[in-house]
């Protein structure tokens, strides 16, 4: 087990350094100097090229490619990704205020998105071709096929301008506050994120129970006489559920690109909201923060969720 | 993620009749011999959403193609005296905050999102065909190292990536369709290895390598006319990802730019609260626009998915 994970771990050093030097060539084939771009426009006439050479020559971008990306690859190891070419903040910083609510937002939407999927599921694999079943399948069918972005606009219009009970954006209201107050600003994102989630985990659910309940544990514990709820409850759903971890983990990441979307609608002021901004900016050096916070995100729950499946199912370290 | 997807219909019946039909036909019961192709077809048509929902695409691709015809305004014509008016006789969806005709801006941007999502899930296709053969062909360290990076790529979700990608790279339709190549590719790849690594034993492919064919023959003549069946459906479900992709991209206005109309991009007006509030003609019909050509494909997508293999049923 320890040679697995330490061996997983590896690997997925490897890729994250792989990822790391894709953004920097990236970054280097963007159009726009960021010399030029790290000096405001006024300051821009007196500025002669000799000066912006200096500079180059200071901030090392006339150094060979190799040695830039070994100083920038240190540098963000230690934590020092840059400053933004607009706030002129530290991008570590930027991007660490902005994690607390992009957390929230999701693992709102996560406990949602379960609580949905779950009982749906169940009650999907249940009733096979019953009308909760089709329902399920609808949607799982209307949450990939509705833009996240075009329900959140519908809820606004519906939830905050014509009924008036819910907040249209920010994640609380200037001056008032409190813990009620925060969780009125997240009902909707959350709300809508977590219904986007719960499609592909319904299908799980129930996809997962079908196949327990046609073990034959399931005919043993009815042939002993346990009602049907029990087995399902007590026997089955306790079985299909145990990979729902990794299920998770691999659901995470596309979680997150739902709500970079969200948070812009309900202006939410999290990671996808800031990269964004970032990126009708041109602001290379947070874009570049932000795709490496997505980088070891999804990384990390790829990990977790190998682990997982490898404590579940010991077969899988072997190959 | 295609195997997500259910289908809302129930074709088993109808399927295991048509196995039935084939059977049949391959004892010689029947003198009248159908392709696989064709009983594809029939299976097809017998499901009634899907059908449905091709339909519905051809409308739009008809009001599309003969926009110009249709919409009696320019979709890019700026009248400031018109700003934001609400649906008349003369503007049958109103005007934007432009004065530009949103009915015509809806036809025209039917071509634009129609045409993203289907070059780019038609260059997925390809990237993912090619990829897929070769890993299979070649097997060993080539096939780990290939599918080790499509594992990878599918952990990444797209529309992140394609938001660093178009905004290191600045927004456009190429990039646009790059970048959603870029992320989709390895559902191709998959599906072209395991379909390669079935074909590569069967005795018809050793014939044709000891009669001398080339790797790049044996693609083109055994791999992806085996494989097409389901080349087809995952190139229909890429239609509706790229479709949303483009969507979500525009916007966020990193995708198709103004003055050109997208779905994505003329709904990206809809960030303010007096749009949201007093103009629903401006953000309703690209909204419901996406959706239904979204589905459309969707309900197309599973219902040819149970069309080439009636075992592979959305229904369990």
């Amino acid at each position: 087990m320890t040679a697995f994970v330490v061996r997983r771990i590896l690997v997925n050093i490897i890729v994250f350094i792989l990822i790391g030097i894709g953004v920097f060539l990236l970054v280097r084939a963007a159009p726009g100097d960021p010399v030029r771009m790290m000096i405001r426009p006024e300051d821009l006439q007196e500025g002669s090229e000799a000066f912006i050479q200096g500079r180059r020559e200071e901030l090392g971008l006339n150094d060979p490619i190799l040695v830039q990306y070994a100083r920038w690859f240190l540098d963000a190891l230690t934590g020092d990704l840059g400053s933004s070419f607009i706030s002129r903040q530290p991008v570590s910083g930027l991007l660490a205020e902005r994690l607390g609510p992009t957390i929230l937002l999701m693992s709102t939407a996560l406990g949602i998105s379960l609580l949905i999927a779950i009982p749906l599921g169940t009650v999907a694999a249940i009733r096979r071709n019953t009308s909760v079943d089709y329902a399920a399948a609808a949607l799982s069918l209307g949450v990939i096929s509705i833009p996240s972005f075009f329900l959140g606009i519908v809820a606004i219009y519906v939830f905050s301008l014509q009924l008036g009970w819910l907040p249209s954006s920010g994640m609380s209201t200037p001056g008032g506050g409190g813990g009620t107050d925060v969780l009125q600003h997240l009902i909707m994102p959350a709300a809508i994120l977590g219904l986007a989630g719960a499609g592909p985990l319904t299908r799980y659910v129930r996809g997962s129970l079908i196949d327990e309940l046609s073990a034959d544990y399931v005919r043993t514990a009815e042939a002993k006489g346990g009602s049907p709820a029990r087995v399902v409850t007590r026997h089955a759903l306790r079985n299909s559920l145990i990979p729902l971890i990794t299920i998770i983990m691999i659901n995470i990441p596309q979680m997150l690109a739902g709500a970079v979307v969200l948070e812009q609608v309900f202006a939410w002021p999290g990671m996808g909201q800031l990269a964004v901004r970032a990126v009708t900016q041109q602001d290379y050096p947070v874009i570049v923060g932000f795709a490496l916070y997505v980088a070891a995100l999804v990384l990390i729950c790829n990990l977790i969720a190998d682990i997982a499946y490898a404590i579940v199912d010991p077969r899988v370290k072997v190959s | 993620m295609s195997d997500l997807r259910p289908s809302l219909d129930t074709p088993d019946v109808a399927a295991a009749e048509e196995v039935v039909a084939a059977e049949a036909t391959a004892t010689g019961v029947r003198t009248q011999r159908r392709s696989p192709a064709a009983m594809a077809v029939r299976r097809f048509k017998r499901n009634k959403v899907a059908v449905a929902g091709g339909v519905f695409l051809l409308i739009i691709l008809v009001l599309a193609l003969f926009a110009p015809l249709i919409a009696q305004q320019s979709p890019t014509a700026v009248d400031l005296g018109q700003i934001r008016r609400p649906p008349s006789g003369e503007h049958w969806l109103g005007t934007d905050a432009s004065g530009r005709d949103v009915f015509a801006r809806l036809l025209y941007a039917a071509r634009v999102s129609l045409l993203v999502g289907v070059f780019a899930a038609l260059v997925s296709v390809l990237l993912g065909t090619v990829i897929g053969a070769v890993a299979g062909l070649f097997g060993g360290w080539v096939d780990t190292l290939l599918m080790r990076t499509a594992d990878m790529v599918l952990s990444f979700p797209p529309i992140v990536v394609i938001i660093v990608l178009a905004g290191l790279l600045g927004p456009s339709i190429p990039i646009l369709i790059i970048a959603i190549a870029a992320t989709t590719w390895p559902t191709p790849a998959r599906l072209v290895r395991g379909v390669t690594l079935t074909v590569r034993e069967r005795e018809y492919l050793h014939a044709a390598r000891v009669a001398g064919a080339s790797r790049g023959w044996l693609l083109r003549k055994h791999i992806v006319p085996a494989a097409m069946g389901q080349i087809v459906v995952v190139g229909t479900l890429l239609v509706a990802q790229a479709i949303l992709a483009e969507a979500v991209l525009s916007f966020l206005g990193l995708g198709v730019q103004p003055p050109q109309a997208s779905w994505g991009n003329m709904l990206n007006d809809a960030q303010s609260l007096t749009v949201i509030q007093s103009m629903p003609w401006l953000w309703l019909p690209p909204g419901l626009a996406i959706a239904a050509t979204v589905l459309a494909v969707n309900f197309v997508g599973d219902g040819l998915r149970d069309a080439v293999d009636p075992r592979q049923s959305g229904r369990s």
